[in-house]
């Protein structure tokens, strides 16, 4: 069967993850392209009916292992081995994230199999899927085939839009898989800690200054906060601010932080990585003031400011609020 | 404990990167240098062998790639490795991830680590997998983009980021661990590191050496064929406005505003 099996992620409270359901919608569609079906599998206590409802984005039937742990890649590469084994599955797909991005790898070892990662497009031809992957900062795109199955294809973030199928429940299959000794050797502690409960909510500010490492440090952050004020809208940042404690995760934008679209999106001191860009990309106005010309950033944006955000955005500052009287 | 850090020689970003159209792989000509991603590893090592819980032996600097590479290992050596090991053959030449994590997996079989050390991404490859690709080839537990790391005896406890925030992850030695760049800030070495980098012993070593089997590696051991390249598809290119009289700067960024209707 040339069916394509997916890994539906799901935070604590049992919602899936929506990159995981555009992966399903996406498999639906393309398992129709080469005759075949998508499946789901779902890790830990996920109840029926909430498995059940993925077929409503095209999944035909869930595998789910309900004794295994959510959240840690190893375990979910040996759920996955077995459901592609026993079944025999050309191809998993994974919605952008990084658990996929481990999940695929420990896959591609232990099945021998090839993998494509950050994938943005994937095409049938012929009963095959072949993989679209930009690279070299998006300067050029690869069209990757597989020469065997099953194939690994991991997304990129939002590559793949959340589709409802029409379609009825999914049948929920529960199987029991035998763990490999090395993947219970890693045990979550703590999970999607935030650090930040009750913060803003930024995807839903119609203006937003995002801060990055340009900012300088901690204290500097004020500069963006004011600016944001005065445009009357909020502040985000990039996982490097994030990771440096100068600022909540809850304001982090791109591959395991927020996607965001407002009106406005101000970059102060962003070089714009491709795991930052795919959150803030679809944004409707995006500029950018960056000291450095060759930032990626000025290859996306719709405004480019080459200069010292230092000198630039509190002046910036004060002439929108004099406007806005 | 004994530490092997994977790195890897990359082209310099300062150089263009681009694709060979011809034979469809990156084009390996110009500047090299190691990858910025991989001098956090080795500085992780560094940080568990100065903090002291635990005991190190030996930090191995570890990579698979054409002579040149070479070069990276000194620069590996100069940042605090002990001593390094090159896995070079032209049978090699070609390997995709899976290939790659398999040779890689072979060499590190022959070293028996206690802890794998990766950077969070090749700066050319950026496939962000070869962490968990040879983990799962060692048999071991593995964790990529920690950003905070806590040797005792026997395990780590870690902290990364994934999709709903800081995860915490309790991890039993021997394993894998990818670290993001935020988990520390690389030492410069020193001049006499620099000079004294290439009297450090270095092991060259061929698939035959680490037992690896040549018809799972290359070109025609990889599973993935890159099909064809092509442009990116055609984006208007923004304003660019470059920053000379900021007086004047700002008044035009408030025009470009006011003319959308964004303030
Ligand atoms: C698996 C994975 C997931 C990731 N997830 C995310 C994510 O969700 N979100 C995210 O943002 N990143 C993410 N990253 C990290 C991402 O790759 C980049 O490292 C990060 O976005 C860089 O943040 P930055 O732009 O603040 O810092 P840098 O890349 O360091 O850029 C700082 C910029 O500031 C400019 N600058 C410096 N001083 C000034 C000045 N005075 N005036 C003007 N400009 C100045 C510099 O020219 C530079 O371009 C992820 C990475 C990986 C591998
Ligand atoms: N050829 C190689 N030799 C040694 N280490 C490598 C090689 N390729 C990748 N790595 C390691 O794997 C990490 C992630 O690379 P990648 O998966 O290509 O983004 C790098 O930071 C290196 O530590």
């Amino acid at each position: 069967m040339a069916g394509i099996l997916v890994y539906a992620l799901h935070d604590d409270a049992g919602v899936f993850n929506n990159n995981s359901l555009g992966a399903i919608s996406e498999a639906a569609k393309l398992a129709g392209e080469i005759g075949g079906e998508a499946a789901a599998v779902v890790v830990g206590e996920v109840d029926d009916a909430a498995c059940a409802a993925l077929g409503g984005y095209g999944a035909s039937t869930v595998y789910r292992a309900k004794s295994v742990p959510e959240g840690l890649a190893q375990p979910i590469v040996d759920v996955m081995a077995k459901v592609i084994t026993d079944h025999g599955f050309s191809y998993a797909l994974f919605g952008g994230g990084l658990l996929g991005f481990e999940i695929g790898a420990g896959l591609t070892a232990r099945l021998g199999a090839g993998v494509t990662m950050e994938v943005t497009k994937v095409k049938a031809e012929d009963g095959k899927l072949i993989a679209e992957r930009p690279v070299l900062q998006d300067s050029a795109i690869v069209d990757v085939g597989y020469v065997s199955e099953p194939g690994i294809i991991i997304g990129r973030l939002n590559a793949f839009d959340v589709k409802p199928s029409g379609g009825g429940d999914a049948a929920v299959e529960d199987i029991e898989v035998e763990l490999s000794a090395w993947s219970t050797k890693a045990r979550m502690v703590t999970r999607g800690e935030s650090g930040d409960e009750g913060g803003v909510n930024i995807e839903d500010a119609d203006f937003l200054v995002g801060g990055g490492r340009g900012l300088g440090d901690k204290d500097n952050f004020a500069v963006a906060r004011e600016l944001a004020s005065a445009l009357g809208g909020e502040v985000a940042a990039t996982r490097a601010v994030v990771d440096a404690g100068w600022i909540p995760y809850s304001t982090q934008i791109g591959q395991t932080g927020k996607t965001v679209a407002p009106k406005l999106y101000l970059a102060l001191g962003i070089s714009g990585a491709i795991q930052h860009k795919v959150g803030m990309q679809n944004s409707e106005n995006i500029v950018a003031i960056n000291k450095d010309q060759n930032a990626p950033i000025f290859e996306f944006c719709d405004l480019g400011v080459v200069g010292d955000l230092h000198k630039i955005a509190p002046k910036l500052t004060e002439a929108i609020k004099a406007k806005k009287g | 404990m004994k530490i092997c850090c994977l790195v890897k020689e990359v082209p310099d970003a300062a150089v263009q990167k681009r694709i060979d159209a011809g034979t469809k792989r990156l084009d390996r000509s110009g500047e090299r240098t190691l990858n910025p991603f991989d001098t956090h590893g080795i500085e992780a090592a560094m940080q568990i062998r100065e903090g002291g819980a635990v005991a190190v032996d030996e930090i191995v600097a570890v990579t698979m790639g054409p002579d040149t590479a070479v070069r990276a290992l000194h620069k590996s050596v100069a940042l605090g490795a002990d001593r390094s090991l090159h896995l070079s053959d032209p049978a090699l030449s070609g390997s995709d991830v899976c290939a790659t994590g398999y040779a890689l997996a072979k060499a590190l079989e022959t070293e028996q680590p206690d802890l794998v050390l990766l950077g969070q991404q090749s700066d050319d490859g950026e496939c962000y997998t070869i962490g968990a690709v040879v983990a799962d080839h060692l048999k071991m537990p593995s964790l990529t983009q920690v950003i905070k790391m806590d040797v005792s005896e026997g395990k780590l406890v870690c902290q990364r980021q994934a999709e709903y925030g800081y995860d915490t992850v309790e991890i039993a030695l021997p394993a894998v661990i990818s670290v993001g760049d935020a988990i520390n800030e690389p030492r410069y070495p020193s001049l006499k590191a620099i000079m004294g980098a290439k009297k450090k012993p270095l092991d060259t070593k061929g698939t035959g050496d680490v037992g690896i089997d040549p018809s799972q590696v290359g070109e025609a051991g990889s599973k993935t064929q890159v099909l064809g390249i092509n442009p990116p598809p055609p984006k208007q290119s923004g304003e660019i406005i470059e920053d000379e009289d900021t007086n004047e700067t700002v008044e035009k960024i408030v025009a470009w505003l006011e003319e959308r209707k964004l303030i």
